[in-house]
């Protein structure tokens, strides 16, 4: 999964830098900092209406930012600083940065008249143009690697939503992203069908992808998250390993959140 | 009735048939067109498709069906009745149709493109891939009883002097003084036409519900 060179040693996959979105006259980020790591994974946390999606929707050009810069691999996602100020790239450029840049969606987004296989090659037959038997290939193996290779031919209207989301997952795999973001991808699941996802991404973390998670399994980001941000209010307000962030003393905010937030994971922690 | 009869019945109605046939597929088609036209941002490009809705909408078949009639010839224009009718109905029915998928379009939930947009698919492939598919089947229902509607809609064409099956069986009903078993005949046939479509409708839905009990 994982390219050469950008191995779990070491690396930024991708960088923020003094990001800042308006909708309208609300301010909702108020210049985010934040350096993912290659190869591992950044969870965000924080109060409902701190700025997590639209922080993650960002990195994934989903929405435009009005000022800051975002950096995958290097290279700049949606805008460039210029000498003659802040452009926006063309659009072949934008696509070709955040083709190494998969989502996974709270409501799953899976295309309700493909099946799941149909779903997992789509983008490979019609974007990069793949044969069928070849698409179908990867696709399978992609739907085995996230334990769905005999749901293949199923709609996702048959499927639940934990398969639904573990769909979504392969779909996003298939295109062999460098950088995965997930939405809260457990917060629509009945609680009995949240294990099975986050098992496939703790999977995709021992592989070495790099990930940003938004979630409030807090147990989930403090096992497997390498770095926690803490977001409120559009700032991070607490950012690094778990031990820095969970350990007490805690941040009053913070000790207020997970109170609010308080699941087995954080129980887990107290 | 004499075998005779009933085939001059038969024929006008594979007359209906066809004109309602080629004038759905062809509303659908400019329909499609038009209700993309009335979503742009532009508003060069989305009033126009609005005021032809409105107006294809507003005005009666039957003063449309007129005015192509008698523009097109004055306009230098000579066309027979089977295509002055055929443009007539194409064009009341698109207006119906791009209505219709002007809601079905702003029906598909934007996290289906949002995904699509993550997948890599340009504006295009996303609307040929899941745009329309996921449009047309939301709107399905309605565009079949637009079909129906066109069908019974097209007894008017025999203002422009098509013989279809209205106009066969009022000529039938005056010639022979029985006007009775000619309208029932005609009526009947009509039925024969609006369960076929009804029956392929429903099939094309059942197709369309991917799973969904
Ligand atoms: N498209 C939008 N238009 C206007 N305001 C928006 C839009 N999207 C988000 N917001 C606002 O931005 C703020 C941050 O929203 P965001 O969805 O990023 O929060 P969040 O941290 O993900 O919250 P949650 O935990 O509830 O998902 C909220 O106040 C929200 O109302
Ligand atoms: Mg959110």
């Amino acid at each position: 999964m994982t390219a050469p060179g950008e191995s779990a040693a070491g690396g930024t996959a991708l960088s923020v830098r003094g990001l800042v979105k308006r909708f309208g006259a609300h301010e909702v980020l108020s210049g985010i900092d934040l350096d993912v790591p290659a190869g591992r994974v950044t969870c965000l946390i924080g109060p409902s209406g701190s700025g997590k999606s639209t922080l993650l929707r960002c990195m994934a050009f989903l929405e435009e930012a009005g000022a800051g810069t975002i950096l995958v691999g290097g290279e700049p996602l949606g805008f460039a600083e210029t000498p003659q100020g802040r452009r926006r790239l063309p659009p072949a450029r934008i696509r070709a940065v955040r083709a190494s840049i998969g989502m996974v969606f709270q409501q799953f987004n899976l295309w309700p008249h493909m099946t799941a296989l149909g779903n997992v090659t789509e983008a490979l037959r019609v974007v990069r143009r793949m044969g069928r038997a070849e698409a179908e290939a990867k696709g399978l193996a992609q739907l085995r690697k996230v334990g769905l290779e005999d749901r293949a031919g199923h709609y996702p209207a048959q499927l639940s939503g934990g398969q639904q989301q573990r769909v979504a997952i392969a779909r996003s795999l298939a295109l062999e992203p460098r950088i995965m973001l997930f939405d809260e991808p457990t917060s629509s699941l009945d609680p009995e069908l949240t294990g099975e996802v986050l098992d496939v991404m703790r999977g995709l973390a021992a592989d070495g992808m790099t990930m940003v998670v938004v979630s409030h399994e807090i147990g989930f980001a403090a096992s497997v998250g390498e770095q926690v941000a803490f977001l409120d209010g559009g700032r991070i307000l607490l950012h690094g390993s778990p031990r820095d962030v969970f350990g007490k003393p805690r941040h009053p905010r913070l000790e207020r959140f997970l109170d609010t937030y308080l699941d087995r994971g954080a129980a887990m922690l107290a | 009735m004499s075998l005779t009869l009933l085939a001059l019945l038969v024929r006008a109605a594979g007359l209906t048939v066809a004109i309602s046939g080629v004038s759905i597929a062809l509303g659908l088609a400019l329909g499609l067109f038009v209700s993309v036209a009335s979503l742009s941002r532009r508003r060069l490009v989305s009033v126009p498709a609005r005021v032809y809705v409105s107006f294809f909408r507003g005005v009666p078949l039957l003063v449309q069906l007129l005015l192509i009639y008698n523009l097109l010839p004055a306009a230098g224009i000579d066309v027979p009745g089977v295509v002055a009718a055929v443009v007539g109905l194409t064009l009341c029915t698109s207006a119906y149709q791009a209505e219709n998928l002007r809601g079905g379009f702003l029906s598909v939930p934007r996290g289906l493109l949002e995904a699509a947009d993550m997948a890599g698919l340009g504006a295009v492939q996303q609307f040929r891939r899941i745009r329309v598919p996921i449009a047309v089947a939301l709107t399905l229902p309605t565009l079949v009883s637009e079909a129906i509607m066109i069908l019974k809609a097209s007894s008017l064409v025999s203002v422009v002097g098509v013989v279809e099956l209205t106009r066969m069986a009022q000529d039938l009903a005056s010639s022979t003084y029985r006007p009775l078993p000619m309208f029932a005949t005609a009526g009947a046939l009509y039925l024969a036409i609006d369960w076929t479509v009804a029956g392929l409708g429903h099939a094309l839905e059942r197709r369309a519900r991917w799973g969904r009990a």
